[in-house]
């Protein structure tokens, strides 16, 4: 098992297009939280009471977990695009090894890309908002350290998902979108859903699933932690999934 | 006991028979040419060597054992399956340095593999950028990573210049000769011809032919033989009496079949027609294939 991982995180590095992706959700996620920052006594004069200026430093999580959706997918789809997946699973024939190693090296690259991306995002974006003069925060204020180590579980949880998604649909175009679909087209169209629909969304990505990252609480989401834990099952059912279909399937 | 033993294996995908009921084995020592035109079935058998692929009916062991239950696969099998199977953006080094890592081999396998298919000095490129004879070199390469006694190459001269065939030919037998198994698929019976000991043919699934390449020449029909006579049309009739079969070849030649050059000879003689020209004809390896396959190729061209 140790080989197996040891070889993923060497064909993890290898590719430039890892830090690429990695150097965007920097980038991306660093520019958006200034641009809100910049912004803030709007939305600051909007809230009212309900002001929390943790998540409003840590909105960058909804566009940083797509890019790390699109490394976790890249992990897997790039090997079936290229066909390398045969030679790996030659070299491996126990496939669950392969599958295990992927996502405990995309776990890890994505817990502290993730981590490191919302301790940045606020330690920017605080600094920020007080030159707005608006009310900001520090990491010791009750629950924000809390909010904050949320962030990088949560876009772990997802990359993990990506991983997920790209075992069972196996083109990367494919699992991209699916992943799309779920994590901004579902919360965007929940209202149209059956009311017993409604409680998947409790621990769904962007949704309930996300928010452990606030420090004002959310009165649809009264246990946060338990919407990420919600989130966190649903994880695990998707690689299940993955990890059944890759057993099976011819390659 | 067989490197390669394989057992009525069966592949199914959807309603089309892959591969139908198909046996045989290959040995240590030697090079075992798997042959057939395209689509009858040999790179769907070699991936269900390696494990890539379920068969639905029959076993298939290396060592006795089954692909997925070996413990180190590398040390044990080596395979090129598909060249294109690489990743672009790594380089040589990387892709077989990250192959190597899978099976717990040290990094000295990765410089003495590079060596031997001569890309040590493009081990630092992009995979990307190399051609498809470089590719091929590096998918060798990654098969000889774990110095495995079994070998596994599908169409491994495809893109090679003709030295890089000859290359790739020298370095199957030199690894039958260190005494390990090497299966070798083709659909070009003239290099298989110098290359394997042995012959599997197979044509859509099923197999044709399992027999050495000097047998495969005999049983070929021996060849013909052409006959240049001073008339023709009587020295005809006297074969046809005799038993054998004769068309006509090219500028007024007869080809004779079922009958040994000295037997036409003699009828010659006996009949008093005076010959011109009595040469036996060696069936090339390329007819024995074609004439074995004929029924069984999938996609036939007309001639117009």
């Amino acid at each position: 098992m140790s080989h197996a991982i040891r070889s993923e995180w060497i064909k993890l590095r290898s590719l430039r297009s890892t830090w690429y992706t990695l150097g965007c959700l920097f980038f991306v996620g660093l520019g958006i939280t200034a641009l809100s920052s910049n912004r803030s006594s709007d939305a600051y004069a909007q809230a009212g009471a309900d002001w929390d200026p943790t998540r409003h430093s840590l909105t960058a999580y909804i566009v940083a977990q797509l890019i790390l959706g699109v490394l976790g997918i890249l992990i897997v789809t790039s090997e079936f695009a290229t066909g390398l997946m045969r030679t790996t699973l030659t070299a491996t024939p126990r496939r669950h090894r392969v599958l295990a190693a992927k996502v405990l090296v995309a776990a890890a690259v994505a817990v502290v890309a993730g981590q490191v991306l919302m301790f940045a995002a606020f330690l920017i974006g605080q600094p920020l908002l007080g030159r707005q003069g608006v009310p900001n925060a520090a990491l010791g204020d009750p629950g924000v350290l809390r909010a904050v180590c949320a962030g990088g579980l949560y876009l772990a949880l997802i990359a993990l998902l990506a991983v997920g998604l790209g075992v069972l649909v196996r083109a990367t175009a494919g699992a991209l979108a699916t992943l799309v679909g779920i994590v901004f087209l579902m919360p965007a169209l929940a209202g149209l859903f059956p009311s017993w629909m409604r409680g998947l969304f409790d621990f769904w990505p962007t949704l309930g699933g996300s928010a452990a990252l606030a420090t004002v609480p959310d009165p649809d989401f009264p246990h946060p932690w338990w919407n990420l834990a919600g989130l966190c099952a649903g994880v695990l059912g998707v690689l299940a999934a993955a990890f059944a279909v890759l057993r099976q399937r011819d390659v | 006991m067989p490197m390669i033993d394989i057992r009525g294996v069966t592949k199914r995908y959807g309603s089309s028979v892959v591969v139908d009921d198909l046996s045989f084995t290959a040995e240590g020592g030697q090079v075992t040419g798997f042959l057939g035109p395209n689509g009858a079935g040999k790179t769907t058998t070699m991936r269900m060597i390696v494990g890539l692929a379920a068969p639905d009916r029959g076993s298939i062991s290396v060592h006795g054992r089954r692909y997925a239950d070996l413990p180190v696969p590398l040390t044990e099998v080596g395979a090129l399956l598909d060249a294109g199977a690489v990743h672009g953006g790594r380089t040589a080094y990387q892709h077989l340095w990250a192959l190597a890592a899978s099976n717990g081999l040290p990094r000295r396998r990765v410089d003495a593999v590079l060596a031997r298919t001569g890309l040590a000095a493009v081990a630092g490129k992009r995979a990307g950028g190399f051609s498809l004879g470089m590719r091929q070199r590096l998918g060798i390469a990654a098969a000889l990573l774990g110095e495995p006694r079994i070998l596994i190459f599908d169409e491994p001269v495809n893109g090679l210049d003709p030295e890089g065939i000859r290359w790739a030919r020298e370095l199957m037998r030199s690894l039958a000769a260190e005494g390990r198994a090497v299966l070798v698929s083709s659909h070009l019976m003239s290099e298989m011809a110098q290359t394997a000991d042995h012959l599997v043919v197979v044509g859509r699934g099923r197999l044709v032919a399992d027999t050495s390449v000097s047998e495969l020449m005999r049983a070929a029909g021996g060849g013909t033989v052409l006959v240049r006579a001073s008339d023709p049309g009587t020295l005809t009739r006297r074969l046809a009496e005799a038993g054998a079969t004769v068309r006509e070849g090219v500028e007024s030649s007869l080809l004779v079949s079922g009958l040994t050059a000295a037997d036409v000879g003699q009828l010659a003689a006996r009949h008093g027609v005076v010959l011109s020209e009595l040469t036996p004809q060696r069936a090339s390896l390329e007819d024995a294939f074609m004439e074995l396959t004929r029924d069984s190729v999938e996609y036939q061209g007309v001639v117009a």
